[in-house]
């Protein structure tokens, strides 16, 4: 193989010979082979108890049978250890801002997200991981992390078993909680405190 | 070389998991077969999975499935685009290198989503043969005409081996597939799918999973009452290109056969993994098992088909029959891609 990509591989460098009927036919440069395969999407145990409670305005997670951490939305599991997680809890539509960004790209196929929108890890009330959501009914720049928020919910007419519920999260006005204390770094320091203990 | 053995297995297989994720499957599996000889991930030196994305449509459900294993701390990992049983060989190699002891193996599959004969198509070359959309059945079929007509093999033989899976399932709780009354009358009288092949010879897809845990030297002794272990284990391919392949034949089977020293003394047990009888009677004769050996006793593949997992179930189903005695020398095979393609062979003796 040639290191110069400018210069063509040996094997087309030299007398290639056709048919004399495709002699000044155009080379072919590109091959498109469509694929398309049809799939019905299972969601799954954990996923189907979360959706289902999702089209009653609820919101469901799961608790960690090894130190009660509770993981929204459920998938079955505590990642840490591969321990199923069979009970489910369930949490307030409250909580707070655990991280956040501001951005100013469109997202194909959606164009009614004005831009700028604030995307968010939310973390719920009980809750010891974030899920992620559309921070509104604020000016970008005034979202901060530790900033409490309430979910503004469809009308209920409109409810079904999506996570399109949730149009976004608004600020409640309540006062803030410490970033020290905001997102993953109460738990992570909850563990990390366990640790040592154990 | 290092002594390595099969020291667990675990497994699930059923027609189709209509109620549980990928995930959710392979939770209790992985905890069995951890949890039969004691261990936690944290004793695991070396973790390995097979899977394919395409099969539910779910980009990187591979790494979704790390959930079941617990990745933290932050383990050591590899994964194939493979049958389970090419991750066996990636965890032994590891093994053998040294520096861990013990490994855990998992694979599974969950084809119930898609359309499995038409998915399957994915994996044929990308410019002559895959734009065209030829079915799993009906590749399967021209292999098989041309080993009808070339006397390869015969109807009745094919309708034995089709009997042979249906009989054995029958107590086969992990089989999808069976029939203790099933005959060759029976079975020849079926109508085609595609012709010549007629449904039993084709096996009965499944979901499923499977994990194995693999320890070397004392490590296996002390977690195993009588490890599995592997005398011989080897994998070899054939061309892609099935217009330059003798479909009557399959000379990597051949291959890992004597590679892994199949055939250097009597083998109890025999468990394949062919998704055709055609390719199960290939096999045999590749293989060169003799009388004395109890092929896919339980049904094998064709009771039951889990893409990506066929394989290493047959080695966690052959290592079983060591653990509990009811064998000495068994071998497991695994097979990928289009008509028996790549190859894989675990021979494995008890002490």
């Amino acid at each position: 193989m040639s290191a110069d990509p400018s210069i063509p591989p040996t094997a087309l460098s030299g007398e290639v010979s056709l048919p004399e009927k495709l002699a000044d036919v155009e080379p072919v440069r590109s091959v498109r082979t469509p694929i398309r395969l049809d799939y019905d999407f299972i969601p799954g145990s954990a996923s189907s108890g979360y959706l289902n409670a999702f089209a009653d305005r609820k919101i469901l997670g799961q608790r960690s049978p090894v130190d009660g951490a509770v993981f929204v939305p459920p998938r079955g599991v505590d990642p840490r250890h591969g321990a199923a997680t069979p009970d489910y809890v369930e949490l307030p539509d409250t909580g707070h801002v655990g991280g956040f960004c501001v951005t100013r790209l469109p997202i194909p196929g959606r164009d009614d997200l004005e831009i700028p929108y604030v995307s968010a890890w939310i973390h719920l009330d009980g809750a010891d991981i974030g899920f992620l959501g559309l921070v509104a009914g604020i000016d970008t720049s005034e979202v901060r992390m530790g900033m409490r928020v309430r979910a503004v919910w469809k009308p209920d007419d409109e409810l079904g078993r999506t996570a399109e519920n949730i149009l976004h999260w608004e600020p409640t006005g309540e006062p803030d909680i410490p970033v020290t204390a905001a997102g993953t770094n109460a738990w992570h320091a909850k563990q990390a405190a366990a640790g040592e203990q154990g | 070389m290092r002594d390595i053995a099969v020291v667990s297995v675990a497994q699930h297989q059923e027609k189709a998991l209509t109620h549980t994720t990928e995930v959710e499957l392979m939770v209790p599996i992985i905890n069995e077969a951890r949890g039969a000889v004691g261990l936690t991930q944290d004793d695991i030196g070396f973790t390995c999975s097979g899977s394919s994305d395409f099969l539910a449509g779910q980009a990187f459900s591979f790494v979704h499935t790390l959930d079941a294993v617990g990745a933290i701390p932050p383990i050591s990992e590899s994964h194939v685009e493979m049958d389970g049983a090419w991750a066996l060989y990636e965890a032994w190699v590891k093994l053998q290198i040294g520096g861990v002891d013990t490994a855990l193996v998992y694979s599974y599959g969950k084809s119930s989503p898609g359309s499995l004969r038409d998915v399957l198509s994915t994996q044929l070359d990308p410019y002559y043969l895959g734009p065209l959309w030829p079915d799993a059945f009906s590749l399967a079929a021209l292999q098989a005409r041309i080993m009808l007509e070339s006397g390869a093999v015969s109807e009745q033989r094919l309708a034995e081996i089709a009997v042979r899976s249906l009989n054995g399932a029958a107590d086969n709780s992990l089989a999808v597939r069976s029939s203790a009354d099933a005959t060759v009358e029976g079975v020849l009288a079926e109508a085609p799918i595609a012709d010549p092949l007629r449904p039993s010879d084709c096996a009965a897809s499944a979901d499923g999973g499977v994990a194995v845990v693999l320890a070397a030297g004392d490590r296996a002794r002390e977690l195993c009452e009588r490890p599995a272990w592997i005398r011989g284990i080897d994998h070899r391919i054939d061309p892609h290109q099935p217009g330059v392949r003798d479909l009557t034949r399959a000379p990597s089977a051949q291959a890992v056969a004597v590679n892994s020293g199949a055939g250097n003394d009597r083998l109890d047990v025999a468990e394949l993994a062919a998704p055709f009888t055609t390719q199960e009677h290939i096999l045999e004769l590749e293989l060169g098992l003799g009388n004395g050996t109890a092929v896919n006793a339980k049904g094998g593949a064709l009771a039951g088909h889990t893409m990506m997992a066929a394989g290493l179930m047959r080695i966690a189903d052959a290592a079983a029959q060591i653990h509990d005695e009811r064998a000495d020398r068994v071998l497991g095979h695994a097979a990928s891609g289009l008509y028996l393609q790549q190859n894989l062979v675990c021979v494995m003796e008890g002490e």
